[in-house]
């Protein structure tokens, strides 16, 4: 595969676009236009830095450093996480959890199967971007779980009233809770190619890859992703659930229905 | 059967029980007042849905905290005030607390108990009527064999002819099965009719 050079100028150039957004914003009145200067400023900035960080990893070929960068990814991924589905109780650990877990066994499982070498250069951007979709999807899911049992909290508490224990009173709930985690990537897989070009795929064509290789690369990338969201979605909510009950399996008073 | 010492509870910041001390037999029971008094909190207390910030309650003489919590709720089963149908069929809803311990039970037996025949079992739960859904949910906790039940104003939510029969299967069932009831009401009317001793609750602590 061939690689291709942006020059800093190039990079420039397409601040061009970004002017028209911000055309639009003061046209419209939308008050976007410091916004979008943030944006700009700080996606230089981020993946800028990042981009040696990735450098220096790739020329260091050190496993040590892509498993220290992967693990700074699952703490970023965990905060950001965390903010995004802050009504359910104590869910730090959970998706710290969820993520690590992901990234650990889709990116052991793929270089165990000899689809990628056990190299920096597969292992950062594969490994970031499965904990990028677990991070979105274990949020979804403990999102949803804490609309459930804030809209379920009768049927949840007469249900621990028959001697039920707390899983099994928020299984149906967890059930539902994993459906909302997963699905976005299931309909990103079913429609891929029909509907937009996975970025994958789209980076290496530009890169001047042949088709045929983006595509099954891109194969490669999203049936990854299916089973690290799953992965995610399912430890999240298994572990999560426990933040909105004591240990006597009574719901907290936080989601307690009135009485 | 039940032993209440200095027990005080919250919701909140809210005291709702203060150092109530009181005994509960193994006959009806009712626990009246007006509304905000601590009596679903109470009620509450009796199955360990909640806990008390203070005080000692007590099922057959021992402290609720070392039983079996999951069993204590088997042996002290409570109906809620708002029918909680589970999605499913009326017997499935039956079935649902006696399958938890990997149990069968006789779904039509419960049924025709709590005043529903036997046709009501493939029917969906959640189209019942309130009326229909408040006995499947005496069925329901019925199905677990209970030595006591737990009623938060079972008919609140029903209209006058439908109260009527609910209370009556009540009667029954405390008379045939000799389950312990512990009836929480406003209404001293249906205390009077359904238990033998009232016991009043006002501003957190008992009366009378």
């Amino acid at each position: 595969m061939s690689s291709i050079n942006v020059s800093l100028g190039e990079v420039a150039g397409a601040l061009a676009l970004v002017a028209v957004a911000v055309a639009v914003s003061l046209w419209r009145r939308a008050q976007l236009e410091s916004d979008l200067g943030v944006a700009v400023l700080r996606s230089f900035v981020q993946l800028t830095a990042v981009g040696y960080v990735i450098q220096a990893i790739f020329d260091s070929e050190s496993l040590w450093l892509v498993a220290a960068l992967l693990a700074v990814m699952v703490g970023v991924g965990t905060w950001t996480a965390r903010s995004r589905a802050k009504k359910v109780p104590n869910v730090t650990v959970p998706i710290a959890i969820a993520l690590g877990v992901a990234a650990a066994a889709t990116v052991g499982l793929v270089v165990a199967l000899g689809v990628f070498d056990a190299k920096a250069r597969y292992l950062v951007p594969v490994g970031g971007m499965v904990i990028g979709n677990a991070m979105t999807a274990a949020a979804v899911a403990l999102n949803r779980l804490a609309d459930e049992v804030e809209s379920q909290a009768r049927t949840i508490e007469a249900t621990l009233a028959l001697g039920a224990t707390a899983r099994q009173a928020t299984d149906a709930l967890a059930a539902r809770s994993l459906r909302s985690g997963m699905i976005p990537v299931i309909d990103q897989t079913k429609t891929t190619g029909l509907v937009a070009f996975p970025g994958a795929m789209v980076g290496m064509l530009l890169a001047g890859a042949e088709p045929i290789d983006a595509v099954r690369l891109q194969l490669v990338l999203l049936w990854v992703l299916m089973g690290s969201v799953a992965l995610s979605a399912v430890i999240s909510t298994s572990l999560g659930y426990r933040g909105f009950f004591t240990p006597a399996h009574q719901l907290k008073e936080s989601v307690e229905p009135e009485v | 059967m039940f032993k209440l010492d200095s027990v005080t509870a919250q919701r909140g910041d809210r005291v709702v029980l203060r150092e109530v001390s009181i005994d509960i037999g193994g006959g009806a029971t009712a626990i009246v007042g007006p509304s905000g008094a601590g009596k679903s909190t109470l009620l509450r207390l009796l199955n360990r849905l909640a806990d008390p910030v203070a005080g000692t309650v007590r099922f057959g003489g021992r402290d609720v905290r070392d039983l079996d919590v999951l069993g204590l709720r088997r042996d002290v089963v409570l109906v809620p005030q708002v029918p909680a149908p589970l999605p499913g069929t009326v017997a499935t809803n039956v079935a649902y607390g006696p399958s938890l311990r990997g149990d069968t039970t006789d779904v039509d037996r419960w049924l025709e108990l709590a005043g529903l025949d036997s046709s009501y079992g493939p029917r969906d739960a959640a189209r019942l009527s309130v009326g229909e859904q408040q006995r499947l949910m005496l069925a329901r906790a019925l199905a677990l064999e209970p030595d006591a039940l737990l009623l938060d104003e079972p008919t609140a939510s029903l209209d006058e002819d439908a109260r009527t029969g609910v209370e009556l299967t009540l009667v029954e069932l405390h008379a045939t099965l000799g389950v312990a009831l512990v009836l929480v009401t406003h209404d001293r009317g249906q205390a009077a009719r359904l238990t033998t001793r009232t016991l009043e609750l006002r501003d957190g602590r008992v009366r009378g």
